[in-house]
């Protein structure tokens, strides 16, 4: 779980460090001390949350509680907003919500929210509404790089869920965002997110689920933490310091102290900058598990949950072979190279015949100790240099000779020519792992970079190219590959190995993953959507991919760093000597270095992220096809597995999708794991979204249970190892991608969800604000009832020439000031703003008229309007005079009061918008769990703006009868009518 | 690694005359007839192209009329840069012929690595040299029924920079009677449906590119290929008479040298071109 858990963090805060690394360590400590008391917390909120799934109803009461606890939380980062800070106390849930409506009407740039809670909670809401809307300004404001943070996040979103989630997301994201600007306290932040967990999470989901979104809040925390480095962190917690042991590459030992609950990446560039070594990617940190095997350090993740009770000691090594090491920038990460190379051959990891170990001792002697000398050097000193795993004198003797013909060549070059004969070994870069055929023979698979090889003994019996493979995938204690079928071959075959343990499975699998994506997915001008990974553990490489980290390398513009060359056997020196000149160069050199990569994960957001694996879906998903590539791919994302202690807290926008595309980002592999089955995945209908701005936000909701923090830890742990059973992998080349899109749909929102909608689609056409509602859920609980199918409230627009503003007034307001400051207006019905309670939004319920606070605004709602009529009354109606803006508001009228009372979870949410002239088309999927029952709700609005001279109640009419026409289920709840009148003469 | 270049700098061949129990097996088997004659002017043929055309240094062990097949001296060892591997016949007639060629290694300076020696003279490792194919970059063993896979390992064993894969030897009693080298990076196979499966799943185990001169008959895949001092390229293929349908095949590699040899006594054994000579690369280039 834990492993997984990392991605999302890891994105956020990456590009902040690339861009904060110059300025200190100390804020990333700073980062990171938050974290911990976040994880504290989580597990509170998480308690609470697991009531829910049990119960729909504790859910609420479970949220709300956290949402109490939030309020304290995130006091706003930036500072600019602190007021808002205070409305966050409302609860977490409800802001959840109002996010998710302001998101939309960001995005849809007509958002309004029609909350069917109860006033309260409106008002609430509309707090929080307003909050976000501002944050949302802000982040408009911001633009740059929140847009790019969202990118990244929403990105893999969206092509991990492909379907149905789609409010929630946008909501979240927004939320997660405007916490980082806020800086909020880990602990709040972590409870926002556990009440979103909370939401969102399905009963069906238990532990699992409840453990990720313990963790989700965690890494949310940890995130806002991380991100709001450079604001004022409180460290509410004491932190605890552990000395890490890490062997360097010419064995001496640099002891690093890490706050206890630091993650992997803390350590690797706190080494790395000890290295002064820019061209990391190709380096990791390792350590050995308790059955002495070696392991790699996930940066994303805990480094205690990895080691669990092993030793804080660690070896720094590479982890990805540059198969050209030539094209290594700098001689440094060259003479790394070398110095790891030189332990695998002496080792005898890397066999070469005698010659070659002559050879390449020969170079290293040139390296270390310049020309030969004939006073200086005797066999005696050469004795202590390790050339091969047996050496003899004769191999000292050769390579003495050799050594001679080296004279006049500088270190660095003899580092080069080592690398050139190095490089040619055939198992160089090749990482082995013991494992039985099918038929129980012994053999090695080896991973490197062009693929998987198949050895028995030294011999190659088999090879498996990157391009061959369709799946990567790991099941208990077997590892599995699907094959490419060949040209005469019809079928895709499956070729199964059988590893030592489950453990042994997943570590191949991990190593296959990460090779495949840093050498393979090498393509930066492929778009995202081409990727897909699948579920099974969310585990996937977050660091940069080889293409990326040689153009980031291009970007490196110091001075070569000054190091010293050191054999490993005779000397313990460290290596940074560098001068301190070269040192300050060095924080602007990471800096630049990072960026452009966006740190490790930044650029790569769509790698990493997160994905639920919850479902069973891996295996039994079926691919859909690649028509359905924009939908599919937000379906897999969104998603976070609980097992994992993912987090689930990321949201992806649309929009980070679209910057991550722009940006080039290669493919996006997805990787799930599988955890627990807990359903059928049901796959939904995927609404296509017209709209080229589509923005899908998918919210990883998980569901939580009660675990508390020590469980969750211990859970965590041993997911990471073990609860993931099984993994799937599908590699996809940019190429490649049309094969096997897999889709899995929002796992979660699917498990829960039996019923896909099948009308959601929505639909873009200039119709009027009506808001359908489709309730496409196949469980449909109490909710039902409440809902009134068939009322159709009209709103009658007025005019609406300058912005309108809607419903919840100042909420309204703000949002739409933030989202749109077009002249035009948007009239945001928002029928359903929150997702998140559910049912109770099916049934629209009349919303207060609050005047907006600065404009003179009406808004006149009625409720239990009956269409068309109203509509046009309420048009006539609306006094003209001195109003500025005018909304009326029809509601069908129904709401129970049940509604509120049984807040389900949000499983997914998804909005689409499309925009026509004067017609703004939103529609919003949200699926809903509750006790036990999955709901989608397709919501459509439509929102017509238009000078005075528009026939509102002509365009309404007609609007509504299209919607109805299309969508003959849907019903039109509300119709809201805002008329802003410039008033200017008696404004001023 | 060490030792490395294209596939074709050789500067050494050695062979091994033809006895006049030519055509007699070495296991006493029923023997064919074949022209001992004829044999033997084809093997001055192409001792002479190798000499006079290609430019190699020549290195003839004399015939052992004891030894029936010894003039299938490829079978005996595995050279790659100076390294030689002396190889276990299958047959275990023909290990004597060993004695010679190691001989010659030695007296090569090259680092002689006995497969009966690694094996502790047992192990069931067999391995003949017509079944190994060496690119440049690395080996395909051909498991037949003269090479068994501890073969392979033993052979993996002694050239531990390189790649070895094995291949079944389909449509063929030895890999090198389906494929060679015809170039640096080109390796010439025959087109049957044998060797079209051999040729599959060396394209499977490759790290590497390969061209691929398909030659329409089976003897005619079987060529020797040398990169002369000149930078010339050279290849020995057999005639026209041998394999007419192959021959515009040959032609269509440009700027070639093309040196037809006939051998068609041999190939009445199952002997080929390159069964006569174990070529080497006595310039070390650690390029």
């Amino acid at each position: 779980m834990t492993t997984e858990v990392g991605s999302e963090p890891e994105v956020k805060k990456e590009p902040e460090k690339s861009s904060e690394e110059a300025q200190a360590e100390q804020q990333q400590q700073l980062a990171e001390q938050p974290a911990e008391p976040s994880e504290s917390e989580p597990s509170a909120a998480a308690e609470p949350q697991p009531t829910p799934t049990d119960s729909t109803k504790p859910d609420n009461t479970d949220q709300q509680e956290n949402a109490e606890a939030e309020p304290s939380s995130p006091p706003p980062s930036s500072g600019q907003k602190k007021e808002k800070g205070i409305s966050r106390f409302l609860p977490p849930w409800l802001k959840r919500q109002k996010s998710h409506s302001q998101v939309e009407p960001k995005e849809s740039s007509s958002p309004t929210d029609t909350p069917n809670q109860t006033l309260t909670e409106k008002q609430e809401e509309e707090e929080k509404e307003e909050e976000e809307a501002e944050a949302a300004e802000e982040q408009v404001g911001k633009a740059p790089e929140e847009a790019e943070k969202r990118q990244e996040e929403a990105g893999p979103k969206e092509e991990g869920e492909a379907v149905s989630p789609v409010v929630e997301q946008p909501a979240e994201t927004k939320e997660v965002k405007a916490e980082v600007k806020e800086e909020v306290k880990a602990e709040e932040v972590q409870a926002e997110n556990n009440s979103v967990g909370s939401v969102e999470t399905q009963p069906a989901k238990e532990e699992k689920e409840g453990t990720s979104a313990e963790k989700k809040g965690e890494k949310g925390g940890e995130e806002v933490q991380e991100s709001s480095v450079l604001s004022p962190l409180k460290l509410g917690k004491k932190m605890k310091i552990v000395v890490c042991h890490v062997t360097l590459l010419d064995g001496t030992q640099f002891p690093c102290e890490v706050e206890k609950r630091a993650k992997g990446q803390y350590l690797f560039f706190k080494v790395c900058e000890h290295l002064n070594l820019l061209e990391k990617d190709y380096f990791g940190l390792s350590f050995k598990d308790n059955a002495d095997q070696r392991c790699w350090l996930d940066p994303t993740k805990e480094i205690k949950r990895q080691i669990r009770n092993s030793q804080w000691q660690f070896a720094f090594n590479v982890k990805f072979y540059p198969p050209d090491p030539s094209q290594l920038t700098e001689d440094i990460t060259r003479y790394l190279l070398c110095l790891q190379l030189r332990q695998d051959v002496s080792s005898g990891r890397l066999p070469c015949s005698f010659v070659t170990h002559a050879l390449l001792g020969s170079y290293t002697l040139q390296a270390e100790l310049g020309d030969y000398d004939p006073e200086e050097q005797r066999l005696d000193s050469i004795a202590d240099f390790q050339f091969a795993p047996s050496q003899t004198k004769e191999l000292e003797e050769k390579v003495v000779e050799l050594h001679k013909s080296h004279r006049g060549m500088t270190p660095a070059q003899a580092d080069v020519q080592f690398l050139e004969n190095a490089k040619k070994l055939s198992m160089y870069g090749v990482d082995l792992h013991h494992a039985k055929d099918s038929e129980g023979v012994d053999i090695m698979l080896g991973v490197c970079a062009n693929g998987l090889l198949i050895y028995k003994d030294r011999l190659r019996i088999n090879r498996f190219a990157w391009p061959k493979i369709l799946k990567i995938s790991y099941k208990r204690s077997n590892f599995y590959i699907k094959i490419r079928p060949g040209e005469a071959e019809q079928f895709e075959s499956t070729v199964g190995f059988k590893l030592p343990n489950h453990r042994a499975a997943k570590r191949v699998w991990k190593v296959c993953v990460e090779h495949h994506t840093f050498f393979r997915l090498t393509n930066p001008e492929q778009p995202t959507k081409s990727k897909f990974l699948t579920l099974g553990s969310k585990f996937r490489y977050s660091g940069r991919t080889q293409a990326q980290t040689r153009q980031a390398s291009t970007l490196i513009d110091r001075p070569a760093p000054y190091f010293e060359r050191t054999s490993s056997k005779r000397i313990s020196r460290s290596l940074d000597g560098a001068p301190v000149i070269s040192v300050s160069d060095h924080g602007h050199m990471l800096d630049s270095a990072r960026t452009p990569g966006s740190g490790e994960n930044g650029h790569d957001p769509a790698l990493e992220l997160s994905s639920d694996s919850k479902s069973p879906q891996v295996e039994e998903e079926a691919e859909p096809g690649k028509g359905a590539v924009a939908g599919a791919v937000p379906a897999e994302l969104p998603f976070e597995t609980g097992t994992d202690g993912a987090d689930s807290s990321e949201t992806k926008s649309a929009e980070d999708k679209l910057n991550s595309e722009i940006n080039g980002q290669p493919e996006v592999i997805e990787v799930v794991e599988e955890t627990v089955v807990i359903e059928e995945v049901v796959k939904a209908a995927k609404p296509k979204s017209s709209a080229p701005e589509v923005s899908v936000t998918v919210a990883s909701s998980a569901t939580e249970e009660v675990p508390e923090v020590k469980e969750e830890e211990e859970k965590s742990a041993s997911s990471d190892s073990e609860s993931e059973e099984e993994a799937e992998f599908h590699p996809q080349s940019p190429s490649d991608s049309a094969h096997h899109i897999q889709e899995e749909p929002e796992e979660e929102q699917e498990q829960s969800q039996k019923a896909p909608p099948t009308n959601a689609e929505p639909q873009q056409d200039a119709e009027p604000e009506t808001t359908d509602k489709v309730e496409a859920v196949v469980n449909q609980q109490k909710e039902e009832d409440e809902k009134t199918p068939g009322e159709e409230t009209v709103v009658a627009p007025e005019d609406a020439p300058n912005g309108h503003h809607v419903q919840d007034g100042e909420e309204a307001l703000t949002s739409l000031g933030a989202v749109a400051e077009e002249e035009e207006e948007l009239e945001p019905c928002v029928v359903n703003g929150d997702a998140s309670h559910a049912e109770t939004e099916r049934v629209p319920q009349v919303i207060c008229c609050s005047e907006p606070p600065v404009v003179k605004t009406e808004m006149v709602t009625i409720s239990d309007t009956f269409a068309a009529q109203k509509t046009e009354i309420a048009t006539k109606e609306v006094p003209i005079v001195h109003t500025e803006t005018k909304t009326i508001t029809y509601e069908a009228a129904q709401l129970d009061g049940t509604g509120d009372g049984e807040p389900g979870v949000l499983m997914t949410a998804q909005t689409i918008t499309s925009e026509s002239l004067c017609t703004t088309t939103t529609t919003h999927i949200t699926k809903t769990l509750k006790g036990g029952l999955s709901e989608t709700r397709i919501e459509k609005r439509i929102v017509i703006t238009g000078d005075s001279d528009i026939d509102h109640d002509q365009a309404l009419a007609q609007a509504i009868k299209e919607a109805k026409e299309q969508h003959p289920d849907m019903s039109v709840t509300r119709v809201v009518v805002h008329k802003e009148t410039e008033l200017a003469e008696d404004d001023d | 690694m060490a030792n490395v270049c294209p596939y074709g700098r050789f500067t050494h061949a050695i062979v091994r005359g033809i006895p006049e129990s030519f055509g007699q097996r070495a296991d006493g088997g029923e023997s064919v007839s074949v022209d001992v004659a004829k044999a033997q002017r084809q093997f001055g043929v192409l001792t002479g192209a190798l000499r006079q055309k290609v430019g190699l240094q020549l290195i003839e062990i004399p015939a052992d009329p004891e030894l029936p097949e010894s003039w299938r001296i490829e079978d005996i060892a595995v050279i790659q840069g100076d390294t030689a591997l002396i190889t276990r016949p299958f047959k275990q007639q023909r290990r004597a012929e060993a004695d010679a060629v190691r001989r010659v290694m030695n007296e090569l300076n090259l680092t002689v690595v006995e497969m009966g020696v690694e094996e502790g003279g047992s192990g069931g490792a067999t391995l003949e040299g017509s079944d190994v194919l060496f690119t440049g970059r690395e080996f395909f063993v051909g498991i037949s029924k003269h090479t068994n896979h501890r073969g392979a390992e033993v052979l993996a064993d002694t050239f531990r920079d390189f790649a070895v894969s094995t291949v079944p030897v389909c449509g063929g009693c030895r890999l090198k009677n389906i494929c060679s080298m015809g170039g640096p990076e080109t390796i010439v196979f025959s087109n049957s449906e044998g060797a079209k499966k051999t040729q599959r799943m060396m394209e499977q185990l490759t790290d590497h590119h390969y061209d691929v001169l398909s030659v329409s008959e089976d003897v005619a895949s079987n060529c020797v290929y040398v990169r002369g001092p000149a930078k010339v390229d050279y290849l020995l293929h057999p005639t026209a008479d041998e394999c007419p349908n192959s021959i515009t095949a040959f032609q269509k590699l440009p700027d070639y040298t093309l040196l037809p040899t006939a051998c068609s006594e041999a190939s009445k054994l199952g002997g080929a071109l390159s069964s006569f000579c174990l070529l080497i690369n006595r310039k070390p280039n650690y390029s």
